[in-house]
């Protein structure tokens, strides 16, 4: 056996599953759609090596989106199939069951969820539906790992299915299995129950968003915060800077590899924002200032994702999506675009269409603000007080409507209609959402620090060499003269590209005003994405439609530059 | 008896489906999410201004468009 496939509707839980198997930690959530892309792993089987492939979850074989395209070709070259069934959602799932077993491929099922069916009083009959599809039937609980085991061991039992039926009448048949297999007991209406109905009806569930979203933000700052000013400065502070100032000493205060390694002391000490060395500001915007707003995030996010929330106001704003030339599912790259722009870019691919999907990645590239950005810019611009802040802030969200309103205009089709599964509510389970906090950190720890780094190097290097100097008198008209900044504000939109977090903390030493701060974070928010986000959306959206792309981005962020200039200036 | 389209049909109330007014594309889509001709669904929620309307089919709920909800045409007992 080479190849294993893991296939099942949307929301399964193949991914889970997928981790279980193969001990490779994939993303997985309560919404539909949360796989785009098949993930690879391998698990040992017997003396052999064996790839596992988790799918993207499928409703048919005949595909509706991109994800579910994806998984049709997979089927192509695979040895086996894992079907993972939605105990609780028999009947559907088995129509997706049935067509794979036309297919010559073997097939094993696990019923997952399978705690949960019984949970809410749906019996299964495991060993009549055996003997039906001809194909062995374990029930599983992924979350927790039960029953993963066994379906390891009947891998090799696995065959292709025996049953069948004509193709216009494979509803028939379902309806015949699931009267032979399936019983229900009526059960009563719970809390939960009760809650999912009232975060989804407009009265109740507009006043319950608001709530949830401001509580989110709130959470976030409280815990952010909370471990700056407790743990991470005072590390920095305390143990961190004298260390730092011997080294500083040992080098004589001064010179090329104190410059590179350290930076420039700010009245004779290092200040983490401002000296912009390696050792100093390379370390303290990864560590101190961003990880603990990008942890905050997404501890918030993970429990509102696998809670099956999101669907949810994906329905309440759908309304609003559509003026932007998009429908409510677009919510989810924008949120997942807030705490870092690369999984937001590919998460526009659960938007059916090109135009929709060109419209999201462009919107959130340019008015969804990294965590890493907006953490830095709350560290800037906070001790001017909300104000500031909130003109950023309203600024980029206006920016958000307004173009999104004008791409819809003046881009041909229109958004089709949102039509998507709303999961239960589930009480996130604490081990999976933990693992999940700790893959996100660490992959931001991995992806940040190289760049950060990076970017501060190159900080000295082109000051050192006077290239920032040469580039800001070419560009002086448009930043100064447009933007109203001062001409070597240019150096920070040169290290954007490769980190916008080092590239707003680059505006400290230039000793700007608060309108000139407002107006280069959203510029830097604004004008171009940064390396990473750049490759994932060539990706997504091809050179061409990147290119168009990337010109609005510019664009705009002249034109809104331009015009806070005038607005703040005045 | 009377026949009504999902938009029409009253949060919390609920009806069998007899008909799906759309094309092979659409009866499909909408098959695959288990919404087809004899499956009984009740309105959980519909949106203001023509927004999305949820409806839950045996054991889940489904969000759709106005567009495609005025398409499903069910049968209620009023």
């Amino acid at each position: 056996m080479k190849k294993i496939l893991l296939i099942g509707n949307p929301n399964v839980g193949k991914s889970v599953i997928f981790s279980r198997l193969t001990g490779v930690n994939v993303i997985a959530s309560n919404y539909p759609g949360t796989t785009v892309e098949f993930t690879k792993g391998y698990m040992r089987l017997g003396d052999e090596k064996t790839e596992i492939i988790d799918v993207p979850g499928t409703y048919g074989l005949d595909p509706n989106s991109k994800a579910e395209e994806v998984a049709v070709q997979m089927l192509k070259d695979g040895d086996l199939v894992i079907n993972v069934v939605d105990s609780t959602n028999l009947e559907r799932n088995l129509n997706l069951t049935l067509q794979l077993l036309k297919d010559r491929i073997p097939v094993i099922i696990a019923l997952n969820l399978w705690d949960e069916a019984k949970h809410i009083g749906i019996h299964i009959d495991v060993k009549k539906l055996e003997r039906i599809l001809g194909v062995p039937v374990i029930p599983t609980c992924a979350i927790t790992g039960e029953g993963i085991r066994r379906l390891v061991s009947q891998f090799f039992n696995a065959k292709a299915g025996t049953i069948h039926y004509e193709e216009d009448k494979r509803w028939e048949k379902v309806g015949e299995i699931i009267g032979q297999v399936q019983r229900v007991v009526h059960r009563h209406h719970t809390f939960l129950d009760s809650l999912e109905d009232a975060s989804i009806k407009p009265v109740t569930g507009i006043p319950i968003a608001l709530l949830i979203i401001s509580a989110t933000f709130t959470v976030i700052r409280f815990i952010g915060e909370s471990l700056i000013s407790y743990i991470f400065e005072p590390i920095f502070e305390n143990l961190w800077a004298p260390l730092i100032m011997r080294l500083s000493n040992l080098l004589g205060n001064q010179g090329f590899i104190h410059d590179i390694l350290i930076g420039k002391l700010v009245q004779g000490k290092i200040d983490f924002f401002e000296s912009l060395g390696l050792l100093t500001t390379g370390l303290f915007v990864p560590f101190a200032a961003v990880l603990p707003y990008v942890f905050a995030f997404y501890l918030v996010l993970s429990f509102l994702e696998d809670s099956g929330y999101l669907p949810r106001l994906a329905v309440l704003v759908d309304n609003v999506m559509h003026k932007l030339g998009l429908h409510g599912l677009a919510i989810i790259p924008m949120m997942l675009g807030l705490g870092c722009n690369v999984p937001g870019a590919m998460a526009t691919r659960v938007l059916e269409t090109k135009r929709e999907r060109f419209i999201s990645a462009t919107l959130m590239a340019i008015s969804v603000p990294c965590m890493a950005q907006i953490a830095i810019i709350v560290g800037l611009i906070g001790r001017f007080g909300a104000k500031g802040m909130g003109t950023v802030f309203g600024t980029l969200f206006i920016v958000w409507i307004v173009l999104g309103i004008l791409l819809n205009k003046i881009m041909k089709g229109e958004s089709p209609e949102i039509f998507v599964e709303i999961p239960p509510y589930r009480l996130p389970y604490l081990g999976a959402l933990l693992k999940k906090l700790w893959m996100r950190t660490k992959g931001f720890l991995r992806q940040a620090i190289p760049y950060v780094l990076l970017g501060v190097f190159f900080v000295n290097v082109l000051y050192s060499l006077g290239i920032i100097e040469f580039v800001s008198k070419l560009t002086a008209p448009i930043v100064t003269g447009i933007l109203g900044l001062p001409k070597e504000a240019v150096g920070a939109l040169i290290i954007g590209f490769l980190r916008k977090d080092v590239a707003v903390g680059m505006l400290l030493p230039l000793g700007l005003n608060l309108s000139q701060i407002i107006v280069a974070s959203v510029v830097l928010a604004m004008y171009f994405p940064c390396v990473a986000t750049f490759a994932v959306l060539i990706k997504e959206l091809g050179i061409k439609d990147m290119l168009k792309s990337a010109l609005i981005m510019i664009i705009s962020a002249l034109v809104v530059g331009g015009l806070l200039n005038l607005i703040l200036s005045s | 008896m009377y026949r009504v389209d999902l938009t029409q049909l009253e949060v919390g109330e609920w009806g069998t489906v007899v008909e799906i007014q759309g094309g092979f594309g659409l009866v499909r889509r909408l098959e695959s999410l288990g919404i087809r001709v004899g499956k009984k669904l009740t309105k959980i929620s519909s949106q203001f201004m023509r927004g999305p309307i949820t409806v839950r089919i045996d054991n889940f709920q489904v969000a759709l468009g106005f567009g495609m909800a005025r398409k499903i045409i069910v049968r209620v007992k009023r």
